[in-house]
């Protein structure tokens, strides 16, 4: 048998992606659904000799066009016809989750109804008798509990036998829902007007597009005018005549009709004896008692901070120890390379190019995993959910929404996200306004890229307070993207809010394997990143640090002096050595000056002395837009050529503590900078594609590092004046 | 019997939705989530900054502004 394709679709918090681990494994890939960021996740399934591909499709509440998400999946399961789609719908939410599987039933496809946390249900005192549901509903019912793995069998036995053919798809004659007189009646007429034009028939059931025509879905109605103009002008004229008649004598709209019927529907259906409810529906539970204290008026947002402020605490003293440990690796590595080669370009690559590069940024995996395991449990807990409901009425302040506050977090707003996956976090925003707010200005958090920096400046300069000094930068970034973001509203970006409502879901206790496929997912795609791109740059950086070299004149001047002090002094002295050592270091600094890269830094020094920057942080600044965490491979680089020992084992750190041209103020108007300027080229090609313009992506570039520069300077200047 | 809108109730009060006057995307979500003509609420709480208001409904907990909710009419005892 060949692979079967099988969509898993369900309401956000249902246990989706629960289940589609537990089917899959660590056999997943993420990729993107073509023309939009909406992730796609794509797993293997094999069992029994069943193998499947499994389409975890975005988590919906419904196949109306208000999201990219509900696009998406409407379409995957419109245009690409899965062998099964299964729909999981969470036990202790029924009501609310069977809305999404009436619109599923009305496409007409097969379906499998996974009926997950059966075991939460019968704790809340619900007996759902599961064989009516499915008599009621014309579709396989399957209690499971996807974190247990119990019933996951079954359920892909009955998926299985309907790609087989062994169950028959959901009969829509017994199963049609009367949506009133009115509607029903324009619906018939409407029925036959398309199915008689064979309308889009491949695609979608004619009632079905009848309904979404009568509901004023807007894509759809797209979708029909571009297939037969006449037509559609017909249909959408009965469907104004329905909506303008029950508008004048019930003071409602068609949509709002259709959604009531469909809720009746479904109590229709759960009154027969389906659920019975042993204890009052709205009493309270353990999570409902949590939320007390944990979105209490008083208490919540002081619990926040310190929730948030502890995850700092945690990720620094934990990762401590395995940071140090990659670093050790990699000097360890330097090493071995230097007593084996000879002196040559060569050796200088690999040390300079390829070790120190890359060992810079794999040494801080450690930490930014920890850091993503705890952003993690703070997610799959459902705690970020309240962070964004006691956030919205701040967050409205600034013209933003409180699922805005996702894609701060995701992109470093908990410091160590990134600022891609976060720019793509905001496809959750319908209005296009607050939308764009959000992605000019989520590349101000602080992302994982930037951490190695602010860590290495931080560790060298502001040792004794850490952590604290983490913390306020971390508040500063926030600071300064929101009143960017409020700047951005009242002036390239105004216009009107989009709807909040959204759903707070029970606290649950985060799985293991969740929590680690999540943090591995995105410690991978910072790992890739720094076997790819940034050795690639890092390479092309040491050879414009180290090319065209210095003139044959002036390395004979060197050779020359170097004849002098050795005629001066005895041979084997102290102090001949220290003066040798001291025309090596010249020599280097001037081949680096000299390099095209030190030509540009220099070049730049023209500019950037406002801000207290020699040319070596420019060469490294410039490295950055490439990729953040490229600054401190490039430091590295840059102040390594000018040491004769590799195997040193002072740290790039100290050699910044001790070098003339650092001071504490010129590591905080570095760091200011730093976290502030352009985003990186990938943040830069992602919000182009995002913004669905270049024109946006080249604004971000440059009104962040105009913005950048002037707080740099501003503060560099300020300081000198008081004297630091 | 009386009728106000959401935005109104306070903490702990019951009610049942008569009406959601109000259409395109706002309508469509608030229905989408379960907002519709005989449910049953109750206001669970509210945001630290009194906005959004948090409400249970079918024994799970939905959160709107208070602008949103001003859509929503509610019938109440009393």
């Amino acid at each position: 048998m060949s692979k079967a394709t099988l969509a898993l679709t369900g309401n956000p918090n249902a246990g989706k992606t629960t289940l589609f681990n537990a089917l899959t494994g660590a056999r997943q890939h993420v990729g993107n659904y073509p023309g939009v960021t909406v992730e796609r996740k794509e797993g293997d399934y094999k069992k029994d000799g069943f193998e499947a591909v499994i389409i975890d499709l975005p988590g919906t509440y419904s196949l109306t066009a208000y999201s990219e998400e509900e696009v998406v999946a409407r379409n995957f399961i419109a245009d690409e016809k899965p062998a099964v789609v299964i729909n999981i719908i969470d036990a202790a939410n029924l009501e609310r989750n069977l809305y999404l599987t009436c619109q599923l039933l009305e496409l007409k496809i097969p379906l499998v109804v996974a009926l997950n946390m059966v075991d939460v249900a019968k704790d809340r005192g619900m007996d759902i008798d599961v064989e009516k549901l499915a008599l009621f509903l014309g579709v396989p019912v399957l209690p499971i509990v996807a974190r247990s793995g119990q019933g996951v069998d079954d359920l892909m036995r009955s998926a299985r036998d309907m790609v087989a053919g062994r169950i028959a798809p959901p009969d829509m004659v017994k199963l049609k829902i009367s949506y009133g007189e009115d509607i029903d009646q324009t619906l018939l007429l409407m029925t036959d007007m398309i199915r008689e034009k064979n309308l889009l028939n491949k695609k979608y059931p004619s009632r079905w597009i009848a309904v979404k025509i009568v509901e004023n879905d807007e894509i759809l109605i797209k979708e029909v005018v571009a297939a037969d103009p006449d037509l559609a002008e017909r249909l959408l004229r009965e469907a104004e005549k329905v909506a303008d008649h029950l508008l004048k004598t019930f003071d409602t709209y068609p949509e709002a009709l259709i959604a009531d019927h469909r809720y009746g529907f479904i109590k229709g259906i759960l009154k027969r004896g389906i659920i019975t409810h042993h204890y009052d529906e709205n009493r309270l539970y353990t999570s409902d008692h949590i939320d007390k204290v944990l979105t209490h008026r008083f208490a919540g947002p002081l619990i926040m901070l310190a929730i948030l402020f502890s995850i700092y605490q945690i990720t620094f003293s934990l990762s401590a120890l395995p940071v140090s440990g990659v670093e050790a690796v990699f000097n360890w590595l330097a090493g071995m390379v230097d007593s084996i080669l000879t002196d040559g370009p060569l050796k200088s690559m690999l040390i300079s190019g390829v070790i120190n590069g890359v060992g810079g940024v794999l040494g801080f995996v450690p930490l930014i995993m920890l850091m993503f395991f705890c952003i993690a449990i703070l997610e799959d807990s459902g705690y970020l959910a309240r962070v964004a409901f006691m956030m919205d009425r701040i967050f409205r302040i600034f013209g933003l929404h409180g699922s805005s506050v996702m894609a701060f977090i995701v992109s470093g707003g908990i410091a160590g996200g990134c600022a891609v996956p976060g720019v793509m976090a905001t496809r959750t925003l319908r209005s296009p306004k607050e939308r764009m707010a959000t992605l000019l200005t989520v590349p101000f958090m602080n992302c994982g890229a930037k951490l190695p920096i602010l860590a290495l400046l931080i560790g060298a300069f502001f040792a004794q307070h850490q952590a604290l000094y983490m913390f306020a930068f971390t508040l500063l970034s926030w600071i300064v993207a929101l009143l960017a973001a409020k700047v951005l509203r009242m002036t390239v970006l105004r216009g009107a809010p989009t709807p909040f409502v959204m759903e707070l879901p029970p606290y649950r206790f985060p799985t293991f394997k969740g929590l680690m496929i999540h943090t591995w997912e995105r410690s991978w795609q910072y790992i890739k990143k720094a076997g790819t791109v940034i050795l690639l740059i890092s390479i092309v950086l040491w050879a414009m640090m180290t090319y065209p070299g210095l003139s044959p004149e002036k390395r004979d001047a060197f050779v020359k002096e170097r004849a002098r002090v050795e005629v001066l002094h005895e041979s084997g002295s102290e102090a001949l050595e220290k003066l040798l050592l001291e025309i090596d270091n010249q020599e280097k600094a001037l081949t680096l000056r000299n390099s095209i890269a030190g030509k540009i830094g220099v070049a730049m020094e023209k500019v950037t002395w406002l801000s207290g920057f020699e040319w070596r942080t420019n060469i490294a600044l410039l490295g950055g837009f490439a990729a953040k965490e490229v600054v401190v491979s490039t430091l590295g680089t840059a102040y390594s050529m000018g040491e004769t020992d590799p195997e040193s084992s002072t740290s790039l750190g100290d050699r910044l503590a001790r070098d003339a041209a650092w001071s504490p103020l010129v590591a905080l108007s570095a760091l200011l900078f730093m976290m502030f300027y352009a985003p990186c080229f990938v943040t830069v090609v992602c919000i182009a594609q995002e913004a669905g313009s270049w024109n946006w992506a080249l604004f971000s570039v440059f009104y962040s590092t105009i913005f950048a520069f002037i707080l740099s300077t501003g503060v560099y200047q300020i300081g000198r004046i008081f004297g630091f | 019997m009386k009728t106000i809108s959401l935005r109104h109730m306070a903490k702990n009060q019951r009610g049942t939705i008569t009406a959601v006057k109000v259409a395109g995307d706002l309508g469509r979500r608030i229905r989408d989530m379960g907002l519709v003509n005989g449910t049953e609420i109750m206001i669970q709480g509210r945001a630290p900054l009194n906005d959004p208001v948090a409400l249970r409904i079918r024994g799970n907990t939905l959160t709107l502004r208070n602008n949103e909710a001003d859509y929503i009419e509610v019938e109440i005892d009393e």
